[in-house]
């Protein structure tokens, strides 16, 4: 979101409200609407492998949110990382699992209001600390696409080289570590070392991820 | 032209070339394997070599009971094959097959990644085929597709990176209009890369380890019939249509041809389009079948490297020329 945000434009000028929205600002709303039901969904299933599809819908809906700001970049990246590979590993991960069609009457956790807790604190943090940042900035979504491949391009490189390194650092320490941690479990058992391609695969994925 | 009788007259077209190519592919594929094993093939319906053969089989497919086993999960089982054949539609849209605004679909910005994201969501639909029929070989085969996608995305990625780095743009039309002859040496082998990690996407013979009929029946489509078994499998030839306009478009040039691009350039899109297709077809009747972890050796410790030496190729030789 960051990264869209830096290109958004900043029009003082013109006069913005809430009311009388436009066609884009009813859409926006409408497929948040579809996007937060999903996601609700997606928490609250008993059906684990439903669960996973519905995180789909989720992530897809975000993928459309991005497309109505102009981010399109952002947008195709959303369904490159999360959609196609995320959850094709959550999926993957789930048929590993006995994952009963169906539900699975122990699909629920004790934890549930501490989670809850957890999840809208995060929630109104994100959210005042975006209002609160955002206020003043508008895109226009009638001009030039602000949003676009070598706008996105130029502000993560040129504003946020450091950031971007740093994250890039971080998904380095996962790799090693995923490796790490399959190499000594294949250590401990190396009676069942029969089959070395593909648990090296899935853990140098989850490093990706 | 009317704004919104353009639209629908694109969408048309996409649609019918959706609708066709996948069958002449098919078609082509039935002759080809057939003449290469010293056989006829179809002959019969139609008339003329048998071309109404796949037609035949259409109906044949759309008379069958559409059957639903009992302890499947009934409604993801249902929605499976749309899920593993609209994104190639969707793709299509994308893929320019000569200059200029009117020969493409829709002109999208990041038109590699538009494409490759697209792309990789047709893979969910073998996923929930392979879970929802709640059978042993579909899971197997919905568990091998999983892990083949997750290998053979990454070097595929990586070779369409370098060809966007080679043209300093992600629009597909874009990278058409940069290309210049000697960019086929220079990609050369990002074109292999994207070609076979492509054609393992596609889960096509020599990669087709996720339907190992010897094995596992045929994976997660064990349990399909009728409509929605065809669907299945006009998925995959869609997908051969897909990867191979891809693949001119970012490696082979598109419509640049030895004699210029006007006028005729969509002809040479389809002529490469069409050779690619034979190349992969070809493939099929030639290699044996890949071992799981054959498979997944050839892409951790073959492609994946090969795709970043060729960025780095890539990067060098764009410094140098800059």
């Amino acid at each position: 979101m960051s990264l869209a945000s830096a290109a958004l434009t900043v029009a003082a000028a013109a006069p913005h409200g809430f009311l009388s929205p436009t066609g884009v600002e009813i859409t926006f709303l409408l497929v948040s609407v579809v996007t937060l039901a999903a996601a609700l969904v997606t928490v609250t299933t008993r059906q684990l492998v439903h669960a996973a599809l519905w995180l789909v819908a989720t992530l897809g809906g975000l993928a459309v949110e991005y497309l109505l700001l102009t981010a399109e970049f952002i947008a195709w990246m959303q369904v490159l990382i999360y959609v196609g590979s995320v959850v094709v590993l959550l999926l993957f991960g789930l048929m590993l699992t006995k994952a009963p069609i169906g539900r699975s009457p122990d699909a629920d956790s004790g934890n549930r209001w501490a989670a809850l807790t957890v999840a809208v604190a995060a929630a109104a943090a994100l959210v005042w600390v975006v209002v609160d940042a955002f206020r003043t900035t508008w895109i226009d979504l009638a001009g030039a696409p602000s949003g676009t491949t070598k706008i996105t391009g130029a502000s993560l490189f040129q504003y946020w080289v450091l950031p971007f390194e740093a994250l890039s650092v971080l998904l380095l320490a996962a790799l090693v570590g995923a490796i790490v941690l399959s190499r000594k479990a294949k250590g401990e058992a190396t009676t069942t070392a029969s089959t070395p391609a593909v648990p090296g695969t899935r853990s140098e994925k989850e490093g990706v991820r | 032209m009317n704004g919104a009788l353009d639209v629908a007259l694109r969408l048309l077209v996409v649609f019918a070339v959706f609708l066709t190519f996948p069958l002449i592919i098919g078609q082509t594929e039935h002759k080809v394997m057939a003449h290469m094993q010293g056989r006829l093939g179809p002959m019969y319906a139609g008339g003329f070599h048998g071309w109404a053969q796949l037609v035949a089989d259409g109906v044949k497919f759309a008379q069958k009971e559409d059957v639903v086993p009992t302890g499947a999960d009934r409604r993801i089982f249902q929605l499976a094959p749309a899920v593993a054949l609209l994104p190639y539609l969707l793709v299509l849209l994308a893929i320019p097959i000569g200059p200029g605004q009117g020969a493409v679909g829709q002109v999208v910005d990041a038109g590699i990644f538009f494409v490759l994201a697209v792309m990789g969501v047709g893979v969910l639909g073998s996923l929930m085929a392979g879970w929802a029929s709640a059978n042993k070989f579909s899971l197997l085969g919905g568990l091998r597709t999983a892990a083949q996608l997750l290998a053979y995305e990454l070097p595929m990625l990586l070779a369409a990176a370098s060809v966007a780095m080679a043209a300093g743009t992600v629009s597909l039309p874009g990278i058409v209009d940069a290309f210049k002859w000697w960019w086929v040496p220079w990609q050369i082998v990002g074109a292999l890369v994207f070609f076979v990690a492509g054609l393992a996407e596609l889960q096509r013979p020599p990669f087709d380890m996720p339907v190992a009929d010897s094995e596992i029946i045929f994976g997660a489509y064990t349990e399909y019939t009728g409509l929605r078994f065809a669907l299945f499998l006009l998925a995959e030839y869609a997908g051969i249509v897909v990867l191979c306009g891809l693949t001119t478009v970012l490696f082979l040039g598109g419509w640049h041809g030895p004699w210029g691009a006007d006028g005729l350039g969509w002809l040479w899109t389809l002529l490469k389009a069409a050779v690619l297709a034979f190349v992969v077809i070809w493939l099929r009747v030639t290699y044996p079948r890949l071992r799981e972890d054959q498979l997944q050796k050839l892409s951790w410790t073959l492609l994946v490297p090969l795709s970043l030496a060729q960025i780095a190729l890539t990067g060098i030789v764009k410094v140098v020329i800059s």
